[in-house]
């Protein structure tokens, strides 16, 4: 395959279940539909040393979810301090 | 009948200035009454009489509502330029559906944020430096272990003059109570924060909530993704977004620490779980050491 952009050649790297190719030339990354989204969803879970020990892991391996669609709804009651933490100033 | 308020007089004010715009009568009914600030809506019509100690004297909130007015897919803006009301400042605006607590729109809000923040910066933009609630939060702050913990924690914060200034649009102080939903979509209300600086301090709110576990992470997911799928600049596209997030988001779980213990004290009431977790990350904050 050969960059659309340099016409230099491409390759593919993995990263965290995702494809990237990226040019040997000119450097440049490409993505297919969703995989921007699929990364950041990923690089969105690590935190800084001082934040909160992350939830525990769900049993079954970690899967990339593509969000093609409406976007996911949680419906999570908030209540007392953390809804004036969302709320306000 | 009036509701109980603190400024009866101001209310009537406020309800004949709502009935003038609403272009009709109707009950007026309080919808904000603390720090000064009293919120009165009639019909579609929104009153605020602001903060009595932020009055500006320079004209920059003349300029934040046309810059507001300007970006009508942005904002709920202010009807017409501020009016001055018995000493206090009042802006009249449209009405708008609030979020509801059970289905937070963090997906639109971040696309709303990336919108803003990609918006060309117009002229006259007031300049905004790194936020000042934090200080004067923590200046207020009781005696106390919970307060001590939140004090040990700001003093790991860098000095203000190493923030620097990328220049961006930015609402500066965004946060779910400033998301309203009017006809065909969200905007932003509040414009009193609105100008030029480092768009990433429209992310340190939700940042800071999810580093101190009150936050989801499957929401702050959603929010980061949907802000950089929009092509937000404030933090870059790929790789860790926390070299540009980390000290946005303890200054912000300071300020919300500080404002937790002063509440708390002023009710008389112990600190809930969700108040105690942000306490507990100002804790780790001092433990982790050094200034950034």
């Amino acid at each position: 395959m050969h960059c659309p952009k340099c016409r230099g050649v491409m390759r593919t790297y993995t990263r965290n279940g995702v494809h990237i190719e990226q040019c040997d030339n000119c450097r440049g990354i490409f993505l297919d539909y969703g995989e921007l989204e699929a990364l950041s969803r990923l690089e969105a879970q690590h935190a800084p040393g001082w934040a909160a020990p992350a939830p525990p892991p769900p049993a079954a391996p970690v899967q990339v979810h593509h969000h093609h669609g409406a976007p996911v709804h949680h419906h999570r009651p908030h209540h007392g301090g953390m809804f004036h933490m969302l709320f306000s100033t | 009948m009036r509701p109980d308020t603190t400024q009866p007089e101001l209310f009537d004010r406020l309800a004949g200035i709502g009935r003038d715009h609403a272009a009709g009568p109707g009950e007026p009914k309080l919808l904000y009454d603390r720090h000064g600030v009293l919120v009165v809506r009639i019909g579609e019509i929104v009153v605020k009489a602001h903060q009595p100690d932020r009055a500006e004297t320079d004209g920059s909130l003349e300029r934040r509502v046309r810059i507001a007015q300007d970006l009508p897919e942005l904002f709920l803006a202010p009807l017409a330029p501020p009016l001055h009301v018995a000493g206090r400042t009042v802006t009249v605006t449209p009405y708008g559906e609030p979020a509801r607590p059970d289905a937070l729109p963090w997906v639109e809000s971040a696309r709303l944020l990336a919108r803003l923040h990609r918006s060309p910066v117009p002229d006259g933009a007031p300049p905004l430096g790194r936020p000042e609630r934090v200080a004067r939060q923590v200046s207020r702050l009781p005696g106390g272990p919970a307060a001590d913990v939140v004090r040990r924690a700001f003093a790991t914060l860098p000095p203000a003059a190493e923030f620097p200034h990328p220049g961006r649009l930015l609402h500066g102080d965004w946060h779910m109570g400033q998301m309203v939903r009017n006809g065909d979509g969200w905007r932003f209300i509040d414009i009193e924060d609105l100008g030029r600086g480092d768009p990433v301090w429209d992310l340190a709110r939700p940042a800071a909530l999810f580093t101190a576990g009150v936050l989801h992470p499957d929401d702050w997911a959603d929010f980061l993704t949907a802000y950089r799928a929009a092509g937000g600049p404030a933090v870059p596209a790929f790789g860790t977004p926390w070299t540009v997030l980390d000290v946005p988001a303890r200054t912000l779980v300071i300020q919300i620490a500080a404002t937790c213990v002063i509440s708390a004290r002023d009710a008389d009431r112990p600190l809930d779980p969700a108040e105690q977790a942000v306490i507990d990350t100002c804790g780790r904050i001092s433990r982790a050491g050094d200034p950034a």
